[in-house]
């Protein structure tokens, strides 16, 4: 197990140097782009095997304790341990990060990325791959401050050479919000290092903040939470978002969405609530306040984006050219802002404090990457189709009518569309249900009142989510009064390809899974959330 | 001194070794110059590397335990020579970094027609004055040690035959840091006039039971030694002949004054707070902790406004680069005025020194390799490096990403980290959070500069046909070293920064 685990963690940054080696004799395939890519889905595939090994030989008896843990001395200077382990908490997270990478590296084999060689494009995804996998198995604080910024060298570089329009200034905006976060993080991490003794998170957990001071406490827990709400990311902190999942390419936008910014909630539940707890308490209020208005802000920006928009951006004047290329109503931007209201959701069920409250937000971290997983590969799809992920040039003044035109895809769409708001025996349902159900009933100590408001504005979120994701399939998959009153001819739109269909179907059947057996995850995380709430023991 | 006045000293010939023999093949170097014809030039870099390497190898006796010399024969037997671990690892930094500045010289110093002789004799003397001053532990050796590294510096600043700007550059370094010097002796004569010694150890004593109607005097003789080291550093304000004359050097001295000219700053700045005005904290203190940041704000956001474009603009970025990781390099210093055990806190200013040694030796190794194609070292001359020289461009990546303290550059991380939890530990708590805002600036020029690295060149512009040429081996070797250095230290970051852990003095 241990080894497993250690593999897990390792393979991905041996297989990302060895990305960037001349391939060997036997393994050159047809071309060097061609051998780089079938070693990038090679490498991710084995990291899946293993991760799925792990979940398989995990202990489900004792979800709570940390299973196949390695304890081995790295710098002694400062204290810092190569601690590793999963339980319940972390396991969902490191399958579904192995997945979510296998299914990019999938689909970059069968459709080359734009841009700039293959070679470098692997190595960085592995190396993100390695990253985003530490920081879930790790359980050291400097060591998760180290595996938290091994993934921003390789996402700046994925935006900045692959993305699309805005590029770099999107990359510029993501690493510089991110780092000034996570320095800030840093400085709390040190301070809980410097005066509770160790940088364990086992041990300072079992301690359960009865080390710290209540001052040392209130300031380790400001800006640890700053730096994980940047990442989350937390409604006033969330602007570098949809810019960098708007530019970002397909398989960035879904890594970034799909797991990326469950490091940021993960850290929360890891970190904040059983290292600090009373700064958890003193903060879970604003906390959950920023949260809910995230989710309206998000739902309404949404609804703004999704609403056909004559005028509102000037693009549209100049209807003449067939793609307008405002920002204003792109697709990708549309899920990016759903992702923040659907963050908020997370945030909020950790900010309850309550066992149901952060099992609610580890099955909705969960859900989010897989459905807006899903949606990005899907819209990255659409846009391969149309040239443009811009709804209104998409939808033109009829409807983009994918079911007539692409029905496979656009059922997939409507899917993932239903999903995201949350249709109850889809993934996205229970997160969310739960996440409120909890701020119903906050921790002792919370302001009820408060909560309540909290909880009614998460519930009216739920009935925007549900309004622009249904005009959303309304403009995009139906169409209007059929081809006829097109003025050009539409060109023939290529279905359902094979190697999306590979990439595309496990998401919709874990989505279904999760959806109808929600007790599978639950059962995992909830031990562990209760041990963690409750110090330890 | 006393040294006369007792009986016939024995000197320990083992511990003042690494100095002693850096002199003598400076020495060696410079005779040698006269007699040999001009054909066969080249047999003086064997002799400097040798020198130098004979040098570091010296330092292994003195591994077994701490040796002292000149050494006082009555009295409190204070003594003006140890050599201890702090001496032995900042005279491996020094030795290191020389080696290394050696390596990039091999190249630059026949292309541009430098005097090979007169290079190699003033490198190795500025070296010698460099290895003394780790391990000199009164205010003579130590003011005299800080003149030997410098006056050679001076001149190889001003090397480069026919440049206006490199002697224009060289005439700014020498009255700014003559002034600074002049400064420093004033401060140290007061500090002997209130204390009667000049031994450090017998200051610190002395100035806790200095005559009160002496306190003014004492405290400023304190700050105006403080003020000359602080200028070495090139710390804020006196870091403006920083670009200047690293622009104007020749560029391996460039990358040498940044980091053993940087090293010898701090270790006298360590030597005299930590050890002669431990009493004296609250003031010099509170005053690092202001300069250091002034010094890295000042550095990053000079370094942040370099346009890519103009002349000389990748050394001018080093350049200031250099001023805002001086800053970082201050913090632990000021923290060690706050702290129970100052030579804990010092640790970490050692760790982070050897880390920036490494690395920025290496990026400016990589700096010489892209001059000799494209002399105007613009950022620009950057673009497709990748492309072009794949080993060179990762080693850069990796140099920058190293200072600017993203993985993979795992051990400048670390030792940004280190020099955090130096601040936090100390309650510096608002230095803290000003490094950390300048993290972020420094890391938006570093890697502004890593991913001009991957760019595809511009294709307008005409390549040389001939292609890039090889690699000089000495340059290769440099590159290669400090990479080797960089990627030991990011598996195993405890090499250094057990210095951070362990108290050094």
């Amino acid at each position: 197990m241990q080894i497993l685990l250690a593999a897990i963690l390792a393979l991905p940054l041996v297989g990302a140097v060895a990305a960037l080696l001349p391939a060997p004799p036997g393994l050159k395939g047809r071309s060097p782009e061609q051998a780089v890519l079938r070693h990038g889905v090679t490498v991710t595939g084995a990291v899946l095997v293993l991760a799925v090994a792990l979940a398989a030989g995990f202990d489900r008896h004792h979800p709570g304790r940390m299973q196949a843990t390695t304890d081995v001395g790295w710098i002694p200077a400062l204290g810092i341990r190569l601690h590793l382990g999963v339980d319940g908490v972390s396991l969902p997270l490191l399958v579904l990060t192995a997945l979510l990478t296998f299914l990019c590296a999938l689909h970059a084999y069968a459709r080359t990325p734009e841009g700039p060689s293959p070679k470098a494009y692997v190595a960085l995804l592995l190396l993100l791959e390695g990253g985003t996998l530490a920081s879930f198995a790790v359980l050291d604080l400097v060591l998760f401050f180290l595996a938290f910024e091994t993934v921003l060298t390789p996402m700046y570089f994925l935006i900045a050479r692959w993305g699309g329009a805005e590029r770099e200034r999107a990359a510029w905006r993501f690493i510089l919000y991110t780092v000034l976060g996570s320095v800030v993080m840093l400085l709390g991490l040190l301070l809980i290092g410097v005066k509770g003794g160790t940088f364990d998170m086992v041990a300072l957990a079992t301690d359960n903040g009865s080390g710290l001071s209540h001052s040392t406490q209130l300031i380790a827990a400001l800006a640890i939470g700053t730096g994980l709400a940047v990442k989350a990311p937390l409604w006033p902190l969330h602007s570098w978002l949809p810019d960098a999942h708007t530019a970002a390419p397909t398989t960035g936008s879904v890594l970034l969405a799909g797991v990326l910014l469950k490091m940021g909630t993960y850290g929360f539940v890891r970190i904040v609530l059983p290292i600090t707890p009373d700064g958890a308490h003193t903060f879970a209020p604003y906390l959950a306040a920023f949260a809910a208005v995230g989710i309206v802000y998000g739902s309404l920006y949404c609804l703004a984006l999704a609403l056909p928009s004559p005028g509102r951006h000037p693009s549209t004047k100049r209807s003449a050219l067939p793609l307008s290329f405002g920002a204003g109503g792109d697709l990708k931007r549309l899920i990016a802002y759903s992702s923040i209201g659907h963050m908020g959701f997370v945030l909020l069920g950790i900010a309850t404090l309550t066992p149901t409250g952060v099992n609610a937000a580890l099955f909705a971290n969960i859900a989010h990457g897989l459905i807006t997983g899903l949606l990005f590969f899907l819209v990255g799809a659409v846009k391969d189709r149309y040239g443009s992920s811009d709804l209104d040039s998409l939808s033109g003044h009829t409807g983009a009518a994918l079911y007539g035109r692409a029905p496979r895809l656009g059922g997939l769409l409507a899917f993932g569309a239903v999903a995201s708001l949350g249709l109850p025996g889809l993934a996205g349902f229970w997160g969310e249900m739960l996440a409120m159900f909890a701020s119903f009933r906050p921790a002792d100590g919370l302001s009820r009142p408060a909560y309540l408001v909290f909880m009614t504005l998460a519930g009216l979120g739920t009935l925007l989510t549900a309004g622009y994701l249904l005009i959303v399939v309304r403009r995009v998959c139906m169409g209007g009064n059929g081809e006829r009153q097109v003025p050009h001819p539409l060109p023939a739109l290529p279905d359902l390809r094979r190697y999306e269909f590979a990439a595309f179907s496990p998401l919709v059947v874990l989505t279904v899974l999760a959806g109808l057996w929600p007790a599978a995850l639950l059962g995992l995380s909830d031990p562990a959330v209760k041990q963690l709430l409750g110090g330890g023991i | 001194m006393q040294l006369a006045s007792g009986a016939v000293q024995s000197i320990d010939w083992t511990a003042i070794a690494p100095p002693v023999i850096t002199a003598l093949g400076a020495l060696a170097v410079l005779v040698a110059d006269l007699f040999l014809p001009a054909g066969r030039k080249r047999t003086l870099h064997g002799i400097g590397l040798a020198a130098l390497l004979l040098a570091g190898l010296s330092l292994l006796p003195l591994l077994a335990g701490d040796r002292e010399t000149f050494c006082l024969n009555s009295g409190t037997h204070s003594c003006s020579y140890v050599a201890d671990r702090f001496t032995l690892v900042i005279q491996f930094l020094v030795l290191g970094g020389a080696l290394l500045t050696a390596l990039l010289s091999i190249g630059p110093a026949e292309d541009r027609q430098l005097p090979t002789g007169e290079y190699w004799f003033l490198l190795l003397s500025s070296v010698a004055g460099a290895a003394l001053l780790p391990a000199s532990r009164d205010l003579a050796t130590l003011v005299v040690a800080l003149e030997v590294a410098s006056l050679p510096a001076f001149a190889l600043v001003g090397l480069r035959r026919g440049e206006r700007r490199s002697a224009e550059a060289a005439l700014k370094f020498f009255l700014s840091s003559v002034t600074a010097t002049a400064v420093t002796l004033l401060g140290v004569s007061f500090v002997y006039a209130a204390t009667g010694t000049l031994h450090l150890v017998d200051v610190a004593r002395g100035l806790d039971h200095a005559d009160p109607q002496l306190a003014v005097l004492a405290r400023t003789g304190v700050v105006l030694t403080l003020v000359g080291f602080a200028f070495k550093t090139a710390a804020v304000p006196f870091h403006f002949w920083v670009p200047d004359a690293y622009v104007g050097a020749p560029l391996p001295i460039a990358g040498y004054l940044s980091v053993v000219g940087k090293a010898v700053g701090f270790t006298g700045l360590i030597l005299v707070t930590v050890q002669a005005f431990p009493g004296y904290s609250e003031v010099w203190g509170p005053a690092l902790a202001v300069l250091a940041a002034l010094t890295m704000t000042a550095g990053n956001a000079a370094a942040l406004r370099q346009r890519p474009d103009r002349p000389q603009s990748a050394v001018r970025l080093l350049a200031w680069s250099s001023v805002g990781q001086a800053g970082y390099l201050l913090v632990p210093l000021a923290a060690a005025g706050y702290a129970d055990d100052p030579g804990h806190a010092i640790g970490a200013t050692v760790a982070y020194a050897l880390m920036y040694a490494a690395v920025n030796l290496g990026a400016f190794a990589v700096a010489a390799l892209v001059a000799r194609t494209s002399p105007a070292n613009r950022i620009e001359d950057y673009r497709g490096l990748y492309a072009r020289r794949p080993a060179a461009a990762l080693a850069l990546a990796f140099f920058l990403l190293c200072l600017a303290g993203l993985p993979p550059g795992i051990i400048g991380l670390f030792a940004k980290v280190t020099v955090f939890s130096a601040a936090v530990d100390a309650g510096l708590g608002w230095l803290a959070a000003v490094m950390a805002v300048n993290v972020v600036i420094a890391l938006y020029y570093y890697l502004k500069w890593t991913a001009v690295l991957f760019r595809p060149a511009p294709a307008t512009e005409p390549r040389p046909a001939t292609g890039p040429g090889r690699t000089p081996a000495p340059l290769a070797a440099a590159i290669g070293l400090a990479a080797a250095i960089g990627v030991a230290l990011s598996g195993a970051p405890q090499l250094v920064l057990r210095f951070a852990a362990g108290a050094l003095l």
